[in-house]
């Protein structure tokens, strides 16, 4: 199929159609509107639904019905509108229902603005509502990944009934490039048949619930869980490993900020520093075995995030085992960092630690 | 010899957990009579609530949702846009609907979500251990209202019918109660209509059931139905508000 040009935020709705999904349910929020804009345009037209919802808490709780009711549903929303959905996401994962959530992250805490921002990292991966829970967080540096894996986010939400996180941010959302809607690579997924779509007098009633109101029960649920967890952390971590053979410096980026820090990595290689990058795709599960790769050769680790202080970092001390030493570089609050500002912090960390 | 009563097979054989005096375990039996007599019940999927029915997905025998608090109607719109061929109601208490979830049901009544309600009003929070409802009528104690309600504080009782009939997308609003066998017949009648609004596509529809809670009023439940007639009854008057047969 021929490349297209679309904006990131349109082809994450193009791409979950084109996976199979039929229902949205969402609500406005800057910088992502143009997902239920195309969704309420295009799901009419092919017998699927679109409902703008009162509010985001009402939006996630009407993919939870869908979800339960056994089709492929999507909602989408920013930085705020996630915090709100956090209770729907916890009530999903806990009655084991597959869907797809999309943040296009903009800058907080509270209202913050409609910039560009990498600062829900925590919430994203540490499971913002409550209980115990994970969900896969994908990050996405293009917009053909931002296709490729919201297409993917689908089949792996059926195959663990688990909801899977597409985390950009209004860079990536806003932004405009070339794209490619492949076919995805066909999963084996297993039936629906615990949906609640009506028993035909045929089965016994099926029941969506995540309240275990006896304690051995709720435990046997989070082993359950667990074990999905510890499956996914096995099977579906995701990083790009670039220019670290010989690197003396190693950053760690993710999403529209690896790009940003590629270009660092090319002017520092102007100056003859070998610097190399670990690009988590998925956050959760983090890619830990990639700093395995770490060549001899470095002397530092440098997390580079649109966020204050970092988040991610804390996730780079745990795969890095104390073995190097860690530098941070971030803006925030909307402000996106400059490759030379990323190639300067490099430079006076590799100073530091000669 | 002619078989006059049997259980329907609207419920599952798990026994209701329901404090003596209540009137949930009436009212699930008339809604699941209707899903029966309708011959929806394969066709159906419910919606409970969180509060005393919390486990409603145990005794429907159908296919059941548990919601979080307030949100059932939000779900119930998820799976009616998903399968709208198939019926489904949420079964929602006054904490559930008229506090927590006020934008939910506002919201489902004025998109016109062909959905079913059934409204359980017994002014209190019960599961919780009878706190202030919206419900709450004034001077009634409550555990958070400990000298009774007073309006200076917390206004006057939210009359749910009322307030969603001015929706344009609530095609069917009435109020009945369970004290009487008469009045159960007539709740029976008004949950029925709520349904077939709902299988002819004629729009939302809800029932508002006004029931007791012998345990967190502090009463016997014979005292409890007494209360409910002289109290509430007067506040919450029955009948039909709107009706899409009557609007044609």
């Amino acid at each position: 199929m021929a490349k297209v040009l679309m904006k990131g935020n349109e082809a994450v709705a193009a791409a979950a159609i084109k996976a199979g999904c039929r229902y949205f349910f969402g609500y406005p929020i800057t910088p992502q509107n143009e997902i239920p804009e195309y969704m309420s345009k295009e799901l009419p037209l092919i017998g699927g639904s679109f409902v703008q919802a009162e509010s985001e808490i009402a939006a996630i709780n009407m993919v939870y019905g869908a979800a339960g009711a056994g089709v492929r549903v999507m909602t989408s929303s920013s930085s705020p509108g996630i915090a709100l959905k956090q209770e729907g996401i916890s009530y999903i994962a806990g009655a084991e229902l597959p869907c797809v959530i999309v943040n296009m992250m903009r800058g907080g805490p509270g209202l913050g603005g409609i910039q560009s921002s990498q600062s829900d990292y925590f919430q994203a991966t540490r499971g913002g509502g409550n209980g115990d829970y994970r969900t896969l967080v994908y990050a996405p540096a293009n917009v053909q990944e931002l296709v490729d894996y919201t297409m993917k986010a689908f089949d792996i939400a059926d195959y663990y009934r688990n909801p899977v996180l597409v985390l950009g941010d209004g860079m990536i959302g806003q932004m405009m490039e070339p794209v490619e809607f492949k076919e995805p690579e066909k999963m084996e997924l297993p039936e629906k048949d615990w949906a609640t779509t009506g028993t035909k007098g045929k089965r016994k009633p099926n029941i969506i619930n995540s309240l275990r109101l006896d304690a051995a029960e709720l435990e046997d649920l989070n082993i359950k869980l667990e074990a999905k967890y510890t499956e996914m952390e096995e099977k579906e971590v995701r990083y790009e490993a670039y220019k670290l053979e010989d690197a003396e410096i190693v950053f760690i980026a993710y999403g529209t900020v690896s790009r940003i820090t590629k270009n660092a990595i090319d002017l520092l290689a102007e100056e003859g520093i070998k610097a190399g990058l670990i690009r988590p795709i998925t956050l959760w599960p983090f890619p830990n075995k990639a700093f395995a790769e770490i060549p001899a050769t470095a002397k530092a680790l440098m997390s580079v995030e649109m966020s204050q202080g970092g988040q991610m970092i804390d996730d780079v001390k745990i795969a890095n085992e104390g073995r190097l030493p860690i530098g941070f570089y971030g803006r925030s609050g909307g402000m996106v960092p400059a490759p030379k500002a990323i190639a300067e912090a490099a430079k006076e960390m590799l100073g530091g630690v000669k | 010899m002619a078989v006059v009563f049997k259980k329907t097979q609207g419920l599952t054989e798990k026994e209701f957990h329901y404090c003596p005096g209540c009137t949930h375990g009436i009212i699930h039996r008339i809604t699941a009579e209707v899903l029966e007599e309708l011959g929806v019940l394969g066709d159906t999927i419910g919606v409970a609530p969180v509060g005393c029915s919390v486990l409603a997905y145990d005794y429907f025998n159908c296919d059941m949702s548990e919601a979080a608090h307030g949100r059932a109607p939000a779900v119930a719109t998820g799976i009616k846009r998903s399968l709208p061929d198939k019926v489904v109601f949420t079964y929602q208490g006054d904490g559930d609907l008229a506090s927590i979830g006020t934008a939910e049901i506002v919201h489902a009544a004025h998109r016109g979500e062909k959905i079913t309600t059934i409204f359980v009003n017994n002014a209190i929070y019960g599961m919780t251990g009878g706190q202030m409802a919206p419900t709450t009528l004034v001077g009634q104690k409550a555990t958070t209202a400990p000298y009774g309600r007073d309006e200076a504080l917390c206004g006057q009782p939210l009359k749910v019918s009322e307030m969603l009939a001015t929706i344009h997308g609530a095609a069917f609003v009435e109020r009945v109660a369970v004290d009487t066998p008469a009045n159960v017949k007539k709740a029976k009648k008004a949950i029925k209509k709520a349904f077939e609004c709902q299988i002819e596509g004629k729009g939302f529809a809800i029932v508002e059931v006004l029931s007791t809670c012998p345990t967190n009023w502090g009463m016997t439940p014979v005292d409890g139905i007494k209360w409910l007639q002289e109290n509430m009854m007067p506040y919450y008057p029955l009948g039909n508000m709107r009706n899409p047969w009557e609007v044609e």
